[in-house]
């Protein structure tokens, strides 16, 4: 007989739910409980940086939008520093770089404020073109998704990723690549998740 | 001296695969395509922290956060406590857990919940605190009940509280469900049985754990989470080098 090697095993993942809501933004279920709902100020009002919005919608195998996601961000401020005591560099005053959001029950969409993040230094010494790392969780999907959002306008950073230079397929990497629009003087980037099908979005096994 | 490196992969084969068309929902939400294999980068190691600032202390105690002064929530009375764990074993302090979960006759407190057992006024249903520097979590509830659902003509969930654990990095992120010792329905759940392996199904259920009840006040049942674990590289850790 070998030693046994006495690693514990991770907790198997289970569905989030249609009731996601009540844990983790319980006034969209319809009550008021906690002092503050923890996710809805992403950088905080100190961030430096380009104030964007990012907005969508994820879509299923049937092609229509589905309206009971909940959907977390994390991101890099916009000098490429994460708010984590392993992550060298300060971030300001109130910027976590992390939030949650939820999509709306009647559309499906969903939106969010932040700055813009930096690039961020990557493995073997290569930069890695900005982008917010997100985490998909819904009822009837089994453990959480995730993907990253890169921006249109990063196209000499983006050509250079060593993430997206993973992807063989040309067709697949559009599919993290949000598209910048200004409206009324506001930045507002579109990132649509495909979940199953036509242009199915990249997912990563991290 | 070592230092902290990546987290071990994860272990597919201990979670549900996303297709399960026993649990019906998944069949149009679920990727068709592999999942491209990352190897983690600061995006990854990094994650979001909590501190005490950002939670209240009655946030653990769903018997009493949304009830009225002097109520408290219908239902058998339970402490559910654990450690949140790595694979290492080692504890992991300081973490946000959150719980949700329908009330004691099997209702949620949700504007699209619509079965017919009562809201009991007095229950929210959510909860959050942080771990302990020993990894250690506790709250107060009122057993689930089971409660019917839109899958096969007739599915009922076995009672289970669902948790939401974040861990030290964005990797470690997870959201699972808590069933309960001795539940028949256990082994008739087709969301349970997205997982597939008999002794990962079996990590979800809480025991009866008699030495944490309160006499004459709660019953208690014991739920330890275990995270992913991280490697600690003996030698140069080469994310940096090539
Ligand atoms: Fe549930």
């Amino acid at each position: 007989m070998v030693q046994k090697l006495d690693y514990l095993k991770e907790t198997p993942s289970q569905t989030a739910g249609p009731y996601v809501h009540i844990g983790l933004a319980p006034g969209a279920a319809g009550f008021d409980i906690y002092k503050q709902e923890l996710g809805w100020d992403i950088a905080g009002p100190n961030a430096k940086g380009e104030r964007i919005r990012v907005e969508g919608i994820v879509i299923d195998g049937t092609g229509s939008p589905i309206k009971d996601v909940l959907l977390e961000a994390w991101q890099a401020n916009s000098a490429g520093v994460y708010a984590h005591p392993e992550h060298a560099g300060q971030v300001e005053d109130g910027f976590r770089g992390w939030g949650r959001v939820i999509t709306d029950f009647g559309t499906g969409e969903w939106g969010f404020d932040t700055v813009k993040p930096g690039a961020v230094m990557g493995r073997n010494g290569r930069m890695m073109a900005p982008h917010i790392n997100l985490w998909v969780v819904a009822r009837g999907m089994n453990i959480g998704l995730n993907t990253r959002i890169y921006f249109d306008d990063e196209a000499d950073a983006n050509a250079t990723d060593p993430v997206i230079d993973l992807i063989e397929w040309d067709r697949r990497r559009q599919t993290l690549i949000a598209k910048r629009n200004e409206l009324d003087g506001k930045v507002v980037y579109r990132f649509d998740i495909r979940i199953q099908g036509e242009d199915e979005t990249v997912f990563f096994d991290i | 001296m070592t230092t902290p490196g990546e987290f071990y992969q994860r272990d597919r084969d201990r979670h549900p695969p996303a297709l399960t068309p026993d649990y019906k929902t998944s069949v149009t939400r679920s990727p068709q395509y592999a999942l491209l294999s990352l190897e983690q980068s600061a995006s990854e190691i990094t994650g979001p922290t909590f501190g005490h600032g950002d939670i209240d202390p009655i946030d653990n105690d769903m018997i009493h956060n949304y009830a009225q002064p002097g109520e408290s929530a219908i239902g058998e009375r339970i402490i559910v406590h654990g450690r949140v764990l790595d694979e290492n074993g080692r504890p992991v302090p300081n973490t946000l857990v959150e719980a949700w979960q329908a009330n004691a006759g099997g209702r949620y407190r949700h504007k699209k919940d619509t079965y017919l057992a009562p809201i009991d006024p007095n229950f929210g249903g959510c909860g959050r605190m942080l771990t302990d520097e020993d990894g250690y979590y506790f709250f107060r509830t009122v057993k689930p009940g089971a409660y019917p659902w839109r899958n096969w003509v007739n599915n009922w969930r076995p009672a289970h509280i669902h948790l939401s654990i974040f861990g030290t990095s964005f990797s470690q992120r997870l959201i699972t469900q808590c069933y309960f010792e001795g539940d028949p329905l256990i082994p008739k759940c087709p969301i349970l049985n997205t997982v597939p392996d008999q002794a990962a199904r079996g990590q979800l259920i809480a025991a009866l754990d008699m030495n944490a009840t309160i006499p004459l006040d709660s019953m208690a049942y014991k739920f330890d989470i275990v995270l992913r674990g991280r490697r600690s590289t003996l030698f140069e850790n080469r994310l940096e080098g090539n």
